[in-house]
């Protein structure tokens, strides 16, 4: 369902993903976890088209992201880091700007964003703003809109990040079921160690832009020896602790917390 | 074409759930009808130029587009980390097509804000030179919000962080009004003044929005409509090009 060959992504100098290679099967639950900076989120981004690889050749859904990005756009749905809602339209005119954006038919559209917010019980919900749900409000919205043109496969990048447990378990109920009824693809990043072990059939470990391991929990926790996820990821990712620079972005976000009361 | 179109009318439900802001955004041009309009009308009038409030209204109005334009077309900045940019730039859909859409949403605003602005005027005692010249001049409105509009997008489109927009406003946008002949009559300018005026893009719009309300042009309307359509052009030119090289 997907391949990556051979992907690099150089910003100036600096080798964000270097000569990275793996694939996702169609119908898995495929886990990326890293340390900070390890060059998760890019990967993500020339995934969907979002970054150009500069070398190397990505196929989404048997298309091409560099010679057919909008096929490989039909192809997915995402949730990203960031919120990427429209927080002063309602919830059920988000759903209605996706359906439009990805040429859902209105009927098919109206049917689908009606079945998706009771699915990730937002429906008496949808004619309230964005911007007084709370966040986990808004990460079900996300995905609710991510599916409505019926993608093949599901992107989330750190999905659960600032999310408490009881949206975390419900978020993730729906992407198994999801999953199980519709075979849905499913490719997520981490850095949680039990998310990735709860959840993933697959996981990769990316450190420092290159695949350390790649296999089941199970697998790399006999690879290393180790007793635990937890372990095994320290093992071959080492204990230095990641400062990443503050960029604009993450200076940027700072601020979005701080004035969104979010931690 | 409906893809444009909702990213257009996204825009507009923005800015009518918006109230606050649009009050907010009133106030200024208002303290400077009230300021300058009244407060150099005597002398204005004792230099033989006539009534000021009826001179400066159509440069308050340009003034409200250029601001309105100008930040709406530099919100790809906040949006393309937070906000719904990301949405659009991984829809299957041109960049080209999603620059037109926001770019002609954040114009429509910005002529409804100047056209708000102009009816206030009317209130402060400004008047036209006959009441169908509002009609012709929204037109007009509509070309100089699109072209800054395309103006701020392209700048945007290359800047990464927020300290880039203070920069943007400070040394283009404040420059560009207070030197475009919105405030004073263009003639008799010592010749750097009038140098600077001739190229800045606002003192076109002011120009023929004051030949078309009170019949008081200094270029003409013909070769204001050329450079206002030319700078359109060109804008629109370079915020596609940017606008595709977005990375986020």
């Amino acid at each position: 369902m997907i391949e990556v060959k051979g992907v690099t992504k150089k910003f100036d100098k600096v080798v964000a993903v270097d000569d990275v290679s793996f694939a996702v099967n169609a119908g898995e639950i495929f886990a990326l976890l890293g340390p900070n900076g390890a060059g998760k989120s890019t990967t993500i981004k020339m995934l969907t088209t979002l970054l150009r690889p500069t070398a190397g050749s990505v196929t989404v859904n048997g298309f091409d992201v560099a010679q057919q990005p909008d096929q490989v756009r039909r192809s997915f749905g995402i949730v990203f880091q960031d919120p990427s809602l429209d927080v002063e339209l309602t919830a059920w005119e988000n759903m209605e700007i996706h359906g439009v954006l990805y040429d859902v038919p209105r009927a098919q559209r109206n049917e689908r964003s009606e079945q998706l917010l009771k699915f990730v019980e937002l429906w008496d919900r949808k004619d309230d703003v964005v911007k007084v749900f709370s966040g986990g409000m808004k990460r079900r919205l996300e995905i609710a809109r991510g599916l409505l043109h019926s993608p093949k496969i599901m992107f989330l990048d750190e999905p659960t990040l600032g999310l408490d447990p009881q949206t975390r378990n419900s978020m993730w109920s729906y992407l198994r079921e999801l999953n199980k009824a519709q075979g849905t693809t499913v490719l997520f990043t981490t850095h949680y160690m039990e998310e990735a072990e709860r959840i993933a059939q697959r996981i990769a470990i990316i450190d420092q832009g290159k695949i350390v391991a790649l296999g089941t929990a199970a697998e790399l926790k006999e690879k290393t020896g180790k007793a635990s996820l937890e372990d095994a990821f320290l093992a071959l990712t080492g204990k230095q602790i990641r400062d990443e620079a503050a960029d604009p972005k993450e200076l940027m976000r700072a601020f979005m917390r701080s004035r969104m009361g979010q931690k | 074409m409906n893809k444009i179109y909702i990213l257009w009318l996204r825009q507009l439900k923005r800015y009518w759930r918006s109230r606050s802001r649009i009050v907010g955004s009133l106030v200024q041009p208002m303290l400077y009808l009230l300021a300058l309009g009244y407060g150099f009308g005597a002398v204005f009038r004792q230099a033989g130029q006539g009534n000021y409030l009826t001179f400066l209204a159509p440069g308050v109005v340009g003034m409200t587009i250029i601001f309105s334009a100008i930040f709406s077309g530099m919100e790809v900045i906040w949006d393309r980390q937070f906000g719904f940019l990301k949405e659009t730039l991984v829809a299957p859909m041109p960049r080209f097509n999603i620059m037109l859409g926001r770019t002609l949403g954040g114009a429509t605003v910005a002529t409804l804000q100047g056209m708000i602005v102009l009816l206030i005027s009317l209130l402060f005692g400004f008047r036209p030179v006959n009441p169908w010249a509002i009609a012709t001049v929204i037109p007009f409105m509509f070309l100089v919000a699109l072209m800054f509009t395309a103006l701020g997008t392209a700048i945007a489109s290359v800047l990464n962080d927020m300290q880039g927009f203070q920069l943007i406003i400070n040394f283009l946008v404040m420059p560009m009004f207070f030197l475009s002949g919105a405030l004073y009559p263009l003639q008799g300018l010592p010749l750097g003044l009038a140098a600077v005026a001739r190229v800045n893009p606002l003192s076109y719009g002011v120009d023929a929005f004051r030949d078309l309300l009170i019949g008081a042009g200094h270029y003409g309307l013909a070769i204001d409509s050329a450079v206002l359509v030319g700078l359109i052009v060109a804008f629109l030119a370079a915020g596609s090009r940017f606008f595709s090289r977005v990375e986020v």
